[in-house]
């Protein structure tokens, strides 16, 4: 297949390009792979014993648990059980559910994606708006104050502005009752399914999800603004208005698209600071994703969830960044002929 | 080691009796500093920084003459707990009495601490990478380049939670993960830089004469790079505040001293936002979020200044 792929097409400089970054990320896999592997062993105490802490287990199912994860083989079996295992999908078994991890995250998934899908879909096109109105008013009021309040949020932590906006919206502020509901991702009780259990869902999603977006923003407005004004000095801009373009026309149709670029990259490529994000504001607000679950993790400590859920986000980030690479090409076509 | 005692010899030749060469250069060093000083000084932006800077550095020294340490210790706190500002506590009382203006004040001490100590490891890992990638080329550059992206690729915070689990809880340890974490971007950085000079003719000039690596590093190449890893730093100081009291936050922190961080965990696992106690919480976080703003003030006139290329915009 690989083979006659590369002949129809010709091994061209581009295709070179992909197949680097293929080979890449599959490296980067394998490190995060060997990376866990060796934290797992490098970590204090004793797995069997971890597992069965505070609980009457028989001295010889110890042994044979600690035999099932093949503790007394040489190192490179150790290495290769684990890499199969994870390859089949088996993380392990928590320490804290005392269940298998794969089961313990999958459950986790989807609140995180919801939340983290909408507020990065929120956030880009927000912070776009301010971007290239900033840029394009360079110096205004709006420009001033977008600018402002971009590096403010840039430099609190997340989790800081979430707790202010959960005291503020959830709590309430002296006689002004709790709008929204403080944690959690919907009220016991309520059918997720119909559609009074949506507009729950809902209400419980705005805060922590507002939070995130106000968060992102911030980075897309500021690398926006920087990049339109990159563009706005460019000579193209000139010819395009000595042809009386509109301005209008002129940001719509010229200078917007070439600012996009590496707007977008970076979309992709903040995959691990939208993730990290997740985990300190599903936590304050108690949002029951894979962020909330790391922390839960942590607080216990329950490792091998640790590592699954390191192991997920990693994957996660790099198979982002193949796409973004993949994707680029055809957004600029100056790096297809590079 | 015969090749590097060339040059020496050779500038003492050219200069003659008069100066020393090592004079010469500090001189020029010193004017070149003088400059950009005069250049930064224009630089509001990065006056006003430098100013919030000066304060939070003065208040984290003096915090012991300005607050005496008994204030931190939870025995002998004499407020009610969780009691808003009065004239007695101007920041009002956390969880078990004490003043929370005290514990802002000496919280600045551990953030400020981490920050500066996770920074040298950073660029100091990330400038030996760069450099030795840069200079050096081919293989070297390659798995250099291929470990700095993996660094770069995987997500901060699930890779330093992971890493502060295992070695646990402790100053050091956290300003170590910090700075084993975020030093791939200076390493991309300075390795641009240590390309575009090893490439110049001068370099090969050099080369010609006898110049070992580690005089071409040492003399030609560092002094080019270190404006730009000076600028870098500064920004990288910000990032690490920002990675401890996320740390601090979800538990990773030092257990047995206050940094804001640590400040705003104490607040929320004990309920300061279910009660509405913002007194607790607004003053870490305010702290936190104008000393990353000066840092990054600092860090964007910095490069201005040095980064020829930047100026003007």
């Amino acid at each position: 297949m690989a083979t006659a792929a590369a002949r129809s097409f010709g091994l061209t400089a581009a295709n070179r390009r992909i197949g680097g970054k293929l080979v890449g990320a599959v490296l980067s896999l394998a490190f995060v792979l060997v990376f866990n592997f060796f934290l797992f062993r490098v970590l204090p105490g004793d797995p069997a014993k971890n597992l069965t802490r505070n609980r009457l287990v028989p001295a010889e199912q110890v042994q044979a648990l600690r035999e099932s994860f093949g503790l007394g083989k040489p190192l490179p079996q150790q290495f290769a059980g684990y890499v199969r295992d994870t390859l089949r999908g088996d993380l392990g078994i928590s320490y804290k559910f005392r269940r298998p991890v794969s089961d313990v995250i999958a459950e986790r998934i989807w609140p995180t994606v919801l939340l983290l899908g909408l507020s990065t879909v929120l956030s880009t096109i927000i912070g776009l708006f301010i971007g290239i109105r900033g840029a394009w008013r360079r110096g205004s009021t709006f420009d001033r104050g977008s600018l402002a309040v971009s590096l403010a949020l840039y430099a609190m932590p997340e989790f800081w502005l979430g707790i202010l906006l959960l005291i503020a919206f959830g709590v309430g502020v002296g006689p002004l009752p709790g709008l929204f509901p403080t944690g959690g991702i919907s009220t016991p009780g309520t059918d997720m399914t119909s559609l009074a259990g949506v507009l729950d869902v809902a209400r419980h999603l705005f805060l922590p999800c507002l939070t995130l977006t106000l968060a992102y923003l911030a980075e897309y407005a500021l690398v926006m603004r920087s990049s339109l004004l990159d563009e706005l000095g460019e000579d193209y801009l000139v010819t395009a208005r000595a042809k009386g373009l509109r301005d209008a026309l002129v940001l719509r149709r010229h200078a917007v698209p070439n600012a996009l670029l590496p707007t977008t990259t970076l979309i992709f490529l903040n995959l691990g600071f939208v993730v990290s994000g997740a985990i300190t504001i599903e936590t304050v607000f108690s949002w029951p994703g894979l962020g909330l679950l790391s922390y839960e993790a942590l607080r216990t400590p329950d490792y091998p969830v640790l590592q699954g859920v390191f192991l997920l986000f990693s994957a996660a980030v790099i198979v982002a960044n193949v796409l973004a690479d993949l994707l680029y090409p055809y957004l600029d076509p100056r790096v297809r002929t590079g | 080691m015969a090749q590097t005692s060339a040059p020496p010899a050779k500038d003492a030749e050219l200069t003659g009796p008069a100066p020393s060469p090592r004079a010469i250069v500090r001189a020029r060093r010193r004017r070149a500093a003088a400059r950009a000083w005069a250049e930064y000084r224009r630089n509001r932006v990065g006056m006003v920084g430098l100013a919030i800077l000066i304060v939070f550095i003065a208040l984290a020294v003096l915090a012991p003459v300005l607050v005496p340490s008994s204030a931190l210790d939870v025995t002998q706190a004499t407020g009610v707990p969780f009691s808003p500002p009065s004239a007695e506590y101007p920041f009002g009382t956390d969880e078990s009495g004490r003043s929370v203006l005290a514990l802002t004040v000496w919280g600045s001490r551990v953030s400020l601490l981490v920050g500066f100590l996770a920074t040298v490891i950073s660029v100091l890992i990330g400038s030996v990478v760069g450099i030795v990638a840069g200079h050096f080329g081919r293989w070297t550059d390659s798995v250099l380049m291929r470990v700095t992206d993996w660094f770069l690729v995987i997500p901060f915070l699930p890779l330093a939670i992971v890493l502060a689990t295992v070695l646990g809880p402790s100053l050091a340890n956290i300003a170590f993960v910090i700075g084993i974490t975020s030093w791939p971007g200076t390493a991309r950085i300075v390795r641009a830089q240590a390309l575009a000079v090893t490439a110049r003719p001068y370099i090969e000039r050099a080369r010609a004469l006898g110049a070992g690596d580690w005089h071409l590093i040492t003399r030609h190449i560092l002094p080019n790079v270190v404006p730009l890893i000076f600028a870098n730093t500064v920004l990288i100081v910000a990032i690490a505040i920002l990675s401890e009291t996320t740390l601090a936050f979800l538990g990773l922190g030092d257990p047995l001293r206050v940094s804001w961080g640590s400040m705003l965990d104490a607040a929320f696992s004990h309920g300061a936002a279910s009660i509405g106690a913002w007194w607790y919480l607004v003053p870490p976080g305010l702290a936190i979020l104008l000393v990353v703003l000066a840092f990054t003030m600092c860090g964007q006139a910095l490069e201005a200044v040095l980064n020829p290329r930047l100026r003007g915009r």
